[in-house]
């Protein structure tokens, strides 16, 4: 696992010391892994040269993992252990995956824990709040309602999210060796259109990985830091996304470097693999039409024409025709032509796909196609020059391709990385983000509630009050669902849990009120809390897919030697770099800002450093961490303070805008 | 306690300045995104989320016309869609009633064309009334009337919404 860097006590991290951090696009077809070196944003090649690593990871019969260009090499003489474009299947359940028909993968289904009940906490935004008095009788009923998915390998099932942090592990160790060094974190990114089961699922894969996630980024935005900071641009971009498997649209305002998206739309099950598959039933028809009596395809031969499906695909790109050729299993011989006019008309609904969440996008950011100063293509499929056209159609301009669109996310995602991880203190840039489903309750009928709207700014919190509807009830079942639809059963549903403890009281008279957080990652976290009778009662549910918090624990300690004392150890490593952090970031706010509170107040403050010093010095990881728990409350009025003094110095300082106006 | 406008260094009246109101939200998220304080105490985090939080609530609330009147009222102990808050002009209950009438035909038939019409028409409405409402609250501070008002703009926008959902469906 990266341990943050430890510093001594009382000393902040040395100013000029490089923290290295890493941006990676976990792709579809390909991944990439970049950071920022010497000010420049530089994608990572492996010893081949190679920038992108295919998403390909075949479990061998020696029980390796092998990933990238040697397993994709292997795919067609073993596309069982061979997984590719698994990101389609991350956060799903069997029903989702319409295509399995299509795929050589023997999918299982596993019941999954879907909800683990993070902790049962007092109110999150006040710690000096009392207890709450229920909180004894109070309890989380998870009840799992989906079913994991997991694909049958040699090597045993595997879900998405085991087989993703291979990919990530290998790129973790490019990004190490490249750098010579251990990262101190990632930015990951994901489609702007993933829901919370599909970024839980991301997040769950680096940590396997052994990667600490500074930030899950979605792609588009990452995109348009790369572009708008390459072009110093202003006013209002669309990035239209086509990956392997997902499309995204967001349309985001530029301005003075604050990266603003106004909407994002998109389709997460709809990408260039899409194109490759048409391709592949088109050509099954044509050899249907001249032999009657062909036989089913084996999954060697599904996964063989599938690869030169994609050839074709990338091949017509810049040529008029394509030659599809290969002899199949049972013998016989494919050997079909394809010009690009066909493929254009064989692809035209998958093209005209895009252009629906496009418009919706337009119309929730409140845009005309004047408005629109640019448009920024991004992923590997924008190469075809149908989608290039219809872009351009649409928007009446011609799209801006001056940037890798296979480089250009991880490209962003790294100078992300890099601002995060504090190695560029100029405030220059700035993400805002929005949530891309709206999230919302399952209320009486089978309808849900909407409580945050789509395309709402993070960090969001929002809450909603609900009453109990029989006399003398005292839980109450809280169903967490997301997307547009009405109905419950067309939404995602991503979490169930009772709020229990509720006092009998006549039915209408309990206020319970639901708060739905979403932070600068997209995630969700729900809390209710009864509120009658001064009575406070709050439980909080984080949804979990595919994996349980113990069953990543498990896999993360069998990666370790799992021995008490290794575990001890580690816990006291963890706890001493926790009290290091806190200690540096402390001490440099009292130097900074110290005069913003009072002699007894700093003198108090002081005093808590000095303990923790002591305490670190020991071998208790416990006493340490509760060291720092009382450090951080003793810093609470002085952190308000700063806040404070911090936006005011903003607000009051001018800008050329402001002069202008 | 601040209030959005406070909280937006922006003077509490209908008429606001947006680019000020741009300005200033963009001021507040630099100097407070929880990006700025990755490495920061836990208790800065936890100040950090809440106040890019208020801002993002804030400048939601300010910056839609509807929004910002509803909360204005509030701020003077007036719920503006409070159930017994129901008496409308008799006109606009019939324009109210045109409007949805016209919504349905338009929906039933699949007529984008016309949903597109309707939502533009009920815009132009829409403006209207918040030059009145400058008026309203800004100057001759006839609450009363302003609440009417503001109870027009809210049905506009809910109508608004509902053409935009027709027009997904029907796409």
């Amino acid at each position: 696992m990266a341990l943050l860097q430890i510093s001594e006590p009382g000393m902040s991290a040395a100013p000029h010391q490089h923290r290295l951090a890493v941006g990676i696009d976990l792709g579809t077809t390909n991944s990439l892994v970049a950071t920022v070196k010497s000010g420049m944003a530089t994608v990572l090649q492996d010893e081949h040269g190679h920038a992108l690593l295919p998403s390909v990871v075949r479990y061998t019969p020696d029980n390796k993992v092998i990933v990238g260009h040697e397993a994709q090499a292997q795919q067609s003489a073993d596309p069982v252990n061979t997984i590719s474009s698994v990101k389609r299947f991350m956060g799903r359940s069997l029903k989702d995956i319409a295509d399995r028909a299509h795929t050589p993968y023997r999918f299982v289904e596993h019941h999954a824990h879907t909800i683990s009940p993070s902790s049962l906490t007092g109110d999150g935004g006040s710690r000096s709040s009392p207890q709450p008095a229920l909180i004894q009788e109070m309890g989380v009923n998870p009840q799992a309602h989906t079913k994991l998915l997991q694909l049958q390998t040699r090597a045993g099932a595997k879900t998405p999210v085991e087989i993703s942090a291979e990919i990530l592990k290998t790129l973790k160790a490019r990004a190490e060796k490249s750098l010579s060094g251990e990262l101190i974190g990632a930015v990951i990114t994901v489609p702007a259109y993933f829901d919370d089961a599909q970024r839980q699922a991301t997040k769950d894969a680096a940590r396997l990985a052994g990667l600490n996630v500074l930030r899950l980024l979605n792609e588009p935005t990452a995109a348009a830091v790369a572009y708008g900071l390459d072009n110093a641009s202003e006013g209002c971009f669309v990035i239209y996304d086509l990956g392997g498997g997902t499309f995204d649209i967001s349309i985001l305002h530029l301005s003075k470097g604050v990266f603003e998206v106004l909407a994002t739309n998109g389709d997460s099950a709809l990408g260039g693999d899409d194109f490759d598959h048409r391709i592949y039933c088109w050509v099954l028809d044509k050899v249907r039409e001249a032999s009657e009596h062909f036989a089913p395809l084996s999954e060697e031969d599904t996964r063989l024409l599938l690869t030169k499906a994609r050839q074709a695909k990338e091949w017509l790109t810049d040529n008029h025709e394509a030659q599809i050729v290969c002899k199949l299993s049972n013998g016989s011989l494919v050997d079909v032509t394809l010009t690009a006019q066909q493929l254009v008309e064989i692809t035209q609904h998958l093209v005209t796909k895009t252009l629906v969440p496009t418009r919706k996008a337009m119309r929730d950011a409140g845009l005309s196609i004047e408005d629109i100063n640019g448009v920024v293509l991004v992923g590997g499929a924008t190469r075809m020059p149908q989608i290039r056209h219809a872009v351009e159609d649409y928007f009446q301009q011609e799209p801006l391709t001056n940037l890798d669109p296979d480089k250009v996310v991880a490209l962003g995602a790294a100078i992300q990385a890099n601002i995060l991880a504090g190695n560029k203190n100029d405030d220059d840039l700035l993400l805002l983000d929005v949530t891309p489903l709206s999230l919302g309750l399952e209320t009486m009928g089978g309808l849900v509630e909407k409580v945050i709207q789509r395309n709402s700014t993070l960090p969001i919190a929002r809450a909603q009050e609900f009453t109990t509807y029989k006399d003398g009830q005292t839980a109450m079942s809280i169903h967490v669902v997301q997307g547009e639809r009405e109905q419950v059963c067309d939404c995602r549903s991503l979490a169930r849990f009772e709020l229990r403890g509720i006092p009998p009281m006549a039915a209408g008279a309990a206020r319970i009120r639901v708060t739905f957080t979403v932070d600068a990652d997209g995630l969700l976290s729900v809390s209710a809390r009864e509120q009658s009778t001064g009575v406070e009662a709050h439980v909080e549910v984080k949804p979990s897919y595919g994996l349980s918090e113990d069953e990543i624990t498990s896999m993360l300690k069998a990666s370790f030697s799992s021995a008490e004392e290794d575990k001890k150890a580690r816990m006291l490593a963890e706890a001493r770099v926790s009290a290091g952090a806190i200690i540096s970031s402390v001490t440099a706010a009292l130097a900074m800002d110290g005069s913003l509170i009072t002699a007894t107040e700093k003198q108090a403050i002081e005093t808590e450093i000095e303990r923790l010093k002591t305490i670190a010095d020991a071998d208790d990881a416990h006493a340490i961490n509760q060291a720092v728990d009382a450090l951080n409350h003793a810093t609470e009025a002085f952190a308000a303070a700063r806040m404070n003094a911090s936006v005011n110095r903003a607000l009051a300082g001018k800008n050329l805008e402001d002069i202008k106006l | 306690m601040q209030n959005y406008f406070s909280l937006l260094h922006l003077t509490q009246q209908f008429a606001i300045d947006i680019k000020a109101l741009e300005s200033n939200y963009r001021k507040i998220q630099s100097a407070s995104h929880p990006d700025r304080f990755v490495s920061a105490s836990p208790a800065e985090k936890l100040q950090s989320m809440q106040l890019a939080t208020s801002a993002n609530e804030a400048y939601s609330v300010l910056k839609n016309p509807a929004g910002r009147a509803k909360y204005l009222l509030e701020l003077r102990g007036i719920n503006a869609i409070a159930e017994t808050n129901t008496a409308m002009p008799a006109d606009f209950l019939m324009q109210q009633m045109a409007w949805r009438e016209r919504l349905e035909e338009a929906k039933a038939a699949k007529d984008l064309a016309d949903l597109e019409a309707l939502a533009s028409e009920m815009q132009a409405e829409a403006k209207a009334i918040q030059d009145e409402l400058i008026d309203l609250f800004d100057v001759t501070k006839n609450l009363a009337k302003a609440t009417d008002e503001t109870r027009k703009l809210i049905f506009i926008d809910k109508v608004c919404a509902d053409i935009h959902h027709a027009i997904e469906q029907i796409e």
